[in-house]
């Protein structure tokens, strides 16, 4: 492990156990497994990756569909552990992995703001002291006190975005999320992301937006089924990728 | 070099997995404390009636059920309402700790997909919510006993050791039920025609004496039976329960905590890929 890596993959692969036909529940297992008939495939999402992402780098996935990136992002949040193979991360990471998961309908804006916080592990403390940041940041001012369920799709997503970045974590693992809300607060999204970086957090960026990558990015992976295909600085690595794909 | 903290994590690091989800329940504790509000407040917010509602139930059923033994079997025990009373607001306790630490884990599915959070934080928060609702219901209880002419006194002080053991209980059986229901989806009705007959298997709602002689001492076997006996009888007989009663209770706790716990930690990194 570099002494400088913040995020470091070895040999990491994640396979996915799928039943050989959908088990809906106990009674048909005890069945399948009376008449000896579970059979189960496996998936390898991830095979063998290796990687270190440095501390302060703005680091691009890009890939195909199914090519295994969120998977990848998933490792690296802890929300998968890997079925071989070794992830050490070093800092507090937020994860920004379709914003606005952890909601609840019935629960007011500013209630819903200490639900998520807890959610990403913040204390409330910080939840308390960035609560004013957080709703001017969303533009929900007006509604904060009325149920979620009255919230349009946009200004869930924004509520989401500006909870999940109110603290400035150390890791930032963002997964297409720039693709929700209108353009200026696509704008406003991408500004906090570089304020984040100028003071030093590690960011991680997956997207199927290619041209984002190549301009926000240092350095860039390109994920084809489950493989590290190509590796570099991210203009080569999206040029490459492009060739193949096109 | 960075120093190796709360925000360390290293997926092959040789910590039992059990001390590991412990760590992590503490770094979320402000989580625990959000989902008890939560549930507490969904529960109540969209009724004015909510918090009547929740005591009605109970309140009907000792209703009911004293009606029953005293007019049509004619069986008479003193302060039968409060006997009923005090064994469902255990039973309820237990049986909706346990069921909503599996439907809420069920339920956030889709959220543990995405982030990261200690698994065993929803069977906490319903021991939690669980015990929130108790603490309101005792309220009735205890009004409800003094009206009879019960006479409440220092032994009733002992409802915290008797509280936070069947909250063990409840806690260990939940995480072996979450571990459950994400293999098999069907966890939750089968649990629920289990916890009927675990009803009428303890001594709840009718009286004791009902009961044969030979088959009184079923009741030994049955976990239940003890954590309802130290919640009643310092209230109805004013006296704490003898080492008969508490051995068994705490051999109990100990025992399913430390399976539930054992099962579940030793499962929990496989839940996001089965859900």
């Amino acid at each position: 492990m570099e002494s400088s890596s913040v995020i470091h993959l070895e040999n990491v692969s994640v396979s996915y156990r799928i039943p050989g036909e959908q088990l809906s529940g106990l009674k048909e297992f005890a069945i399948r497994w009376l008449q000896r008939r579970l059979q189960y495939r496996e998936f390898l999402a991830l095979k063998g990756i290796n990687l270190d992402i440095q501390t302060e780098e703005i680091f691009g996935v890009v890939g195909r569909n199914g090519a295994g990136k969120s998977t990848l992002l998933k490792v690296m949040a802890r929300v998968l552990k890997p079925s071989s193979g070794r992830v050490v991360v070093i800092g507090k990471t937020a994860p920004l992995l379709e914003i606005g998961a952890g909601f609840h309908p019935e629960l007011t804006g500013r209630e819903n703001i200490y639900l998520n916080g807890a959610l990403l592990g913040y204390s409330r403390h910080q939840i308390e002291t960035n609560l004013a940041e957080i709703i001017s940041f969303a533009g929900t001012e007006e509604f904060i006190d009325a149920p979620i369920r009255t919230y349009s799709t946009g200004m869930v997503a924004r509520l989401g975005f500006s909870i999940a970045t109110s603290v400035r974590p150390d890791i930032l693992l963002v997964d297409e999320v720039l693709s929700v809300g209108d353009i200026a607060f696509q704008e406003k999204c991408l500004a906090r992301m570089n304020d984040f970086r100028e003071q030093g957090t590690t960011i991680v960026l997956v997207s199927h937006a290619v041209e984002r990558v190549r301009s926000f990015c240092e350095r860039a992976i390109w994920l084809d089924d489950g493989e590290i295909a190509a590796s570099g600085k991210a203009g080569d690595v999206v040029h490459q990728y492009l060739l193949t794909s096109a | 070099m960075k120093k190796i903290s709360a925000n360390y994590y290293d997926s092959s690091k040789p910590m039992h997995p059990f001390w590991e989800e412990f760590h992590a329940l503490i770094a979320y504790r402000e989580l625990i404390f959000q989902f008890v509000a939560r549930a507490i407040k969904t529960r109540y917010k969209r009724s004015l009636l909510g918090v009547v509602w929740t005591l009605l139930n109970p309140l009907l059923t000792m209703i009911v059920l004293t009606i029953v033994f005293s007019q049509l079997f004619k069986i008479t025990i003193a302060n039968f309402p409060v006997y009923v009373l005090s064994g469902q607001l255990v039973w309820i306790f237990f049986s909706n700790t346990t069921s909503s630490a599996m439907s809420e884990m069920l339920f956030s599915g889709e959220l543990l997909k995405r982030i990261y959070v200690p698994k065993s934080i929803f069977a906490m928060a319903a021991v939690g919510t669980g015990l929130v609702n108790l603490l309101f219901s005792l309220i009735p209880l205890i009004l409800i006993a003094l009206l009879l002419g019960v006479k409440i006194n220092f032994a009733l002080l002992t409802w915290v050791l008797a509280i936070i053991l069947i909250s063990g209980f409840a806690l260990g059986l939940g995480l072996l039920l979450s571990t459950a229901t994400v293999y098999f989806a069907d966890m939750l009705p089968v649990y629920n025609v289990v916890l009927t007959i675990w009803l009428y298997a303890t001594p709840i709602i009718y009286p004791l004496e009902i009961v044969p002689q030979p088959w009184q001492g079923l009741f030994r076997f049955n976990p239940l039976y003890y954590y309802v006996e130290l919640f009643r009888t310092p209230l109805l007989s004013g006296v704490v329960p003898g080492f008969d009663i508490w051995l068994p209770a705490i051999g109990f706790t100990l025992g399913m905590f430390i399976l539930g716990a054992l099962v579940f930690a030793s499962k929990s990194s496989e839940y996001a890929y089965r859900m």
